[in-house]
C-alpha cells in the first residue's frame, strides 16, 4: 500500500529523477550505512558477481522494502549477527515493485508485496520462490489468524510470510470534525464520509481519500449494506453510485499526500492507511501545531492489508533471504520494527514487546472484538479489475 | 576520406535506432500482444515459430469514449499551456536577445537556474506554495487582502501553472536562439521605411522569428501532452489526462499491451498534426 511520503513514489515513475532522488536521499542516510558511491560500486561488484557461474552463495543479500518500513538497527544488527552484507534499497508503491518483478531479472532476494492483489496475482504468475519453512525456525511465532487471512491471496501462505499488517478506515482532525458536524458527529463510521450530507459540511474544510478502487469500492458497498467483497455489475454500479454522490465533496484522490494534510491541518477526514494516519498523528504532535488526529475503524468493518516477505523466482541469494525472514520473525527484531514504524506485526510473541503506546492503541492493535468486523479482500478477474478501474475513472473525473 | 563521413553520418543515425527505433518497436511489439499472466505479462511475438498478433487492443481503446476524453483533455491543458509560454516566453526572450551582451549569459543563466533543483522538488514546492495553509494564502490573509483563503491548489489553475513554470525554459531558449541570430538593423530599416514599431514587429521580427516560435511550441506542446507529475500533484479529481490513464492501465490493470497501445495511438495521433503543422509554418515562414 502506498502509505509513505509520496516524493519517491513519484521518482520511481519518472525514470531520471529516480536516480537522482534516490541516490539523494536513500544515498545519505542509507539504513545500510553506505555512500551512494559505494552503493553503485557495491551494485557493480554485485552485477560482476551474478555474470559469474556461481558456486556457493555469496554473503550478499539484496533487500527491496517499503520506505521508512524498518529500524534503525535492523539490517546493522542482522549484517553483525549473519555475516551477509546488506544492500537495502526502497519503494514507495506496489506498483514500482510490480513493474519491476514483471518485467524478470530484478536481482533482489527478498521484497516485500502486499498481498491482495498484489501479491496474489505475482505468484499467479509464477514469480516467487516457495517459502522453505522447514528453514524459518522462528515461522511458528507468527499470529495464526493473520496467516489464515494472507491464505486468501496466497493458500497455504506458500510464496509470502507476513510482515506488518493494518487496517483502512477513517483519519480525521478531531477538532475540525468536531467543529462542523458537532459531539454527535459519527467519527467511528463510514457515515462521517459516506452520507452526503456529512460530506458536503465536509467539504469546506477538506476531504481526501485513496486513489485506490479496490480500497473504496468495498467501504462503498459495505455502507450500501452489501457484501464488500462483492463482484457483480450490480456491486460497481451500487458504489459507483454512493461514490459518485460525495465526489463534489472530496478535494483530492491521492494515496499519500494525506498525511500531510492531515498532519497540517490542511484537511479534515482522509479515508486512508492505519499506518499512514498515525504517521500523520505523530507528526503534528511534534511540530506542535495543536492539529490533533485520529484514526477509527469504521463499525461498519474495514478491509485488512497484509505486507508479505516473499523471495523472487531469480534471487541470487535464496538461502541468505530465508535468513533474513527468519530473522525477522525473530519476536525482539519485529517489536523494534513495529516501535519505529507504528504499524502492528503479526508476531504474537512480539506484541508484548511492543512499546505500551503502541500496541494499546486500538487503531494499531485491534482488540478482538474489533478484528471481528474486519475482512480480507479476496482475488478479481482481469475483466472485473479493468472494470472496476474504468468506474473508478469516471467516478473521479464526473463523467 | 568517405569512412570519416560515414562515420559522421552514421553516429546520430545509430543513436536514433538504438534510442528511438528499436524502443518504439518493443512498445508496438508489445501493443499487438495478448495479456497473460506471466512474466513479462504478455504473449509472444512467435509461439511455436507461429507469428501471434491482435489489434484487439487498439479496437479497445475505441470502444470507450473514455481514452478520447482523456486525449482531448491532455491536448486542451498542453495547447492552453503553450500558448501561455509563448506568451510569457516570446517577450523574455526578445529581452534577453535586445539586452547588452554582457548581460544576456546572465540573463540565460537565470532562466536555466531552475533546472540545477529536482523538477519533482520544484513541483512540491508549488504545492507548499498554493495551498490553503500555504504561502500564498498566508501572505494575502495577512496583508487583509482576502478573508478567507482561496482554492489555488488541485484545480485547473494550478495545472497550467505548473505547466507553464515547468516548461517555460523549452519555449525561452530556442526562441532566444532564433531572436539572437536576428539583426537589429532590420528592424532600424523598418522604421526608417515608415513602419511603426507595432507594425515592424509584426512583418519583421516575428515572421523572422517563426522557426523558433515552431522548435518552442513543439518542445513545450509534445511533453506537455503525455505530462504525468504535474496532474498527479497539482490536479484536482477533474483533471483528467492521458498520462494518468496510461498509468492507470501499465500499473492499476497490469495490462502492458493496452497501455503499449494507448501509447503508440498517443504518438500517431500527436505525430500527424504536429507534423502538418510543422510543415505549414515551415511554408509560411
Amino acid at each position: 500500500m502506498p502509505r509513505h511520503q509520496s516524493i519517491l513514489r513519484h521518482c520511481d515513475l519518472t525514470g531520471a529523477i529516480d536516480k537522482v532522488l534516490a541516490g539523494y536521499s536513500y544515498g545519505r542516510k542509507s539504513v545500510g550505512g553506505l555512500s551512494m558511491i559505494q552503493r553503485f560500486a557495491a551494485a557493480f561488484v554485485l552485477a560482476l558477481i551474478a555474470a559469474l557461474p556461481s558456486r556457493a552463495e555469496d554473503k550478499l543479500l539484496n533487500v527491496y522494502n517499503w520506505s521508512d518500513y524498518i529500524a534503525p538497527d535492523t539490517v546493522k544488527n542482522f549484517e553483525a549477527a549473519s555475516g551477509i552484507k546488506v544492500n537495502y534499497d526502497v519503494y514507495d508503491a506496489n506498483e514500482t515493485l510490480e513493474a519491476k518483478l514483471m518485467a524478470g531479472h530484478a536481482g533482489y532476494d527478498v521484497v516485500v508485496p502486499t498481498a491482495m492483489p498484489y501479491l496474489a496475482r505475482e505468484a499467479a504468475a509464477g514469480v516467487f520462490l516457495p517459502i522453505d519453512k522447514a528453514r524459518l525456525k522462528n515461522y511458528a511465532n507468527l499470529d495464526p489468524q493473520i496467516l489464515a487471512a494472507a491464505a486468501n491471496a496466497d493458500p497455504g501462505n506458500k510464496f509470502g510470510v507476513p510482515y506488518m499488517w493494518g487496517t483502512t478506515g477513517i483519519g480525521y482532525n478531531v477538532a475540525k470534525v468536531k467543529a462542523v458536524l458537532g459531539d454527535a458527529a459519527p467519527v467511528g463510521s463510514l457515515k462521517l464520509l459516506f452520507d452526503p450530507a456529512n460530506a458536503k459540511k465536509l467539504a469546506a474544510c477538506g476531504i481526501e481519500v485513496l486513489d485506490s478502487a479496490q480500497e473504496l469500492f468495498p467501504a462503498a458497498l459495505l455502507y450500501a449494506g452489501r457484501n464488500p467483497l462483492g463482484r457483480t455489475d450490480a456491486d460497481i454500479a451500487k458504489a459507483t453510485e454512493i461514490l459518485t454522490a460525495i465526489r463534489p465533496y472530496i478535494r483530492k484522490f491521492h494515496s499519500s499526500e494525506y498525511i500531510n494534510d492531515l498532519a497540517n491541518g490542511d484537511i479534515c477526514v482522509a479515508f486512508g492507511y492505519s499506518g499512514d494516519v498515525v504517521q500523520a498523528k505523530n507528526r503534528a504532535a511534534e511540530a506542535k501545531n495543536k492539529v490533533e488526529i485520529a484514526y477509527s475503524i469504521p463499525t461498519e468493518g474495514a478491509m485488512i492489508w497484509i505486507d508479505m516477505m516473499a523471495i523472487p523466482k531469480d534471487a541470487p541469494h535464496p538461502g541468505n533471504a530465508l535468513a533474513w525472514i527468519d530473522n525477522i520473525l525473530d519476536p525482539r527484531v519485529a517489536a523494534s520494527i513495529s516501535n519505529t514504524v507504528a504499524y502492528a506485526n503479526p508476531n504474537e510473541k512480539a506484541t508484548s514487546l511492543v512499546a505500551e503506546a503502541i500496541r494499546n492503541d486500538p487503531g494499531i492493535y485491534p482488540p478482538q472484538e474489533v478484528r471481528k468486523r474486519l475482512f480480507f479482500d479476496k482475488p478479481v478477474t482481469p475483466e472485473f479489475e479493468r472494470a472496476r478501474t474504468r468506474a473508478w475513472t469516471r467516478i473521479k473525473t464526473g463523467s | 576520406m568517405n569512412a570519416r563521413r560515414f562515420g559522421v553520418v552514421a553516429l546520430p543515425y545509430a543513436w536514433l535506432l538504438l534510442f528511438f527505433l528499436v524502443p518504439f518497436l518493443i512498445v508496438l511489439k508489445i501493443s499487438l500482444a495478448h495479456e497473460a499472466v506471466s512474466i513479462p505479462p504478455y504473449t509472444p511475438l512467435f509461439d511455436h515459430g507461429r507469428l501471434v498478433v491482435t489489434g484487439a487492443n487498439y479496437l479497445f481503446l475505441l470502444s470507450d469514449a473514455l481514452y478520447w476524453r482523456a486525449y482531448l483533455g491532455a491536448i486542451r491543458y498542453a495547447a492552453i499551456a503553450t500558448a501561455v509560454t509563448l506568451l510569457l516566453g516570446y517577450p523574455l526572450a526578445y529581452g534577453i536577445a535586445r539586452a547588452p551582451a554582457r548581460w544576456r549569459g546572465v540573463l540565460l543563466m537565470l532562466v536555466i537556474l531552475p533546472f540545477w533543483t529536482s523538477f519533482l522538488i520544484r513541483v512540491y514546492a508549488w504545492i507548499g506554495l498554493l495551498k490553503e495553509n500555504g504561502i500564498v494564502n498566508h501572505a494575502l490573509l495577512s496583508l487583509g487582502l482576502i478573508d478567507a483563503p482561496l482554492r489555488l491548489i488541485n484545480n485547473d489553475f494550478s495545472v497550467i501553472l505548473g505547466l507553464v513554470y515547468a516548461y517555460l525554459p523549452f519555449m525561452v531558449l530556442p526562441l532566444y536562439a532564433q531572436l539572437e541570430k536576428l539583426d537589429p538593423a532590420l528592424s532600424d530599416a523598418a522604421a526608417d521605411l515608415g513602419a511603426r514599431p507595432a507594425r515592424a514587429f509584426w512583418q519583421v521580427t516575428l515572421p523572422l522569428s517563426l522557426p523558433g516560435i515552431v522548435a518552442g511550441v513543439l518542445l513545450v506542446f509534445i511533453p506537455a501532452v503525455g505530462e504525468f507529475v504535474i496532474p498527479d500533484l497539482l490536479g484536482g479529481p477533474n483533471t483528467l489526462m492521458i498520462g494518468k490513464i496510461l498509468w492507470d492501465e501499465f500499473f492499476t490493470n497490469r495490462d502492458w499491451p493496452v497501455a503499449a497501445s494507448l501509447a503508440i495511438a498517443m504518438l500517431l495521433l500527436l505525430a500527424l498534426p504536429m507534423g502538418l503543422m510543422r510543415r505549414f509554418l515551415r511554408g509560411v515562414a
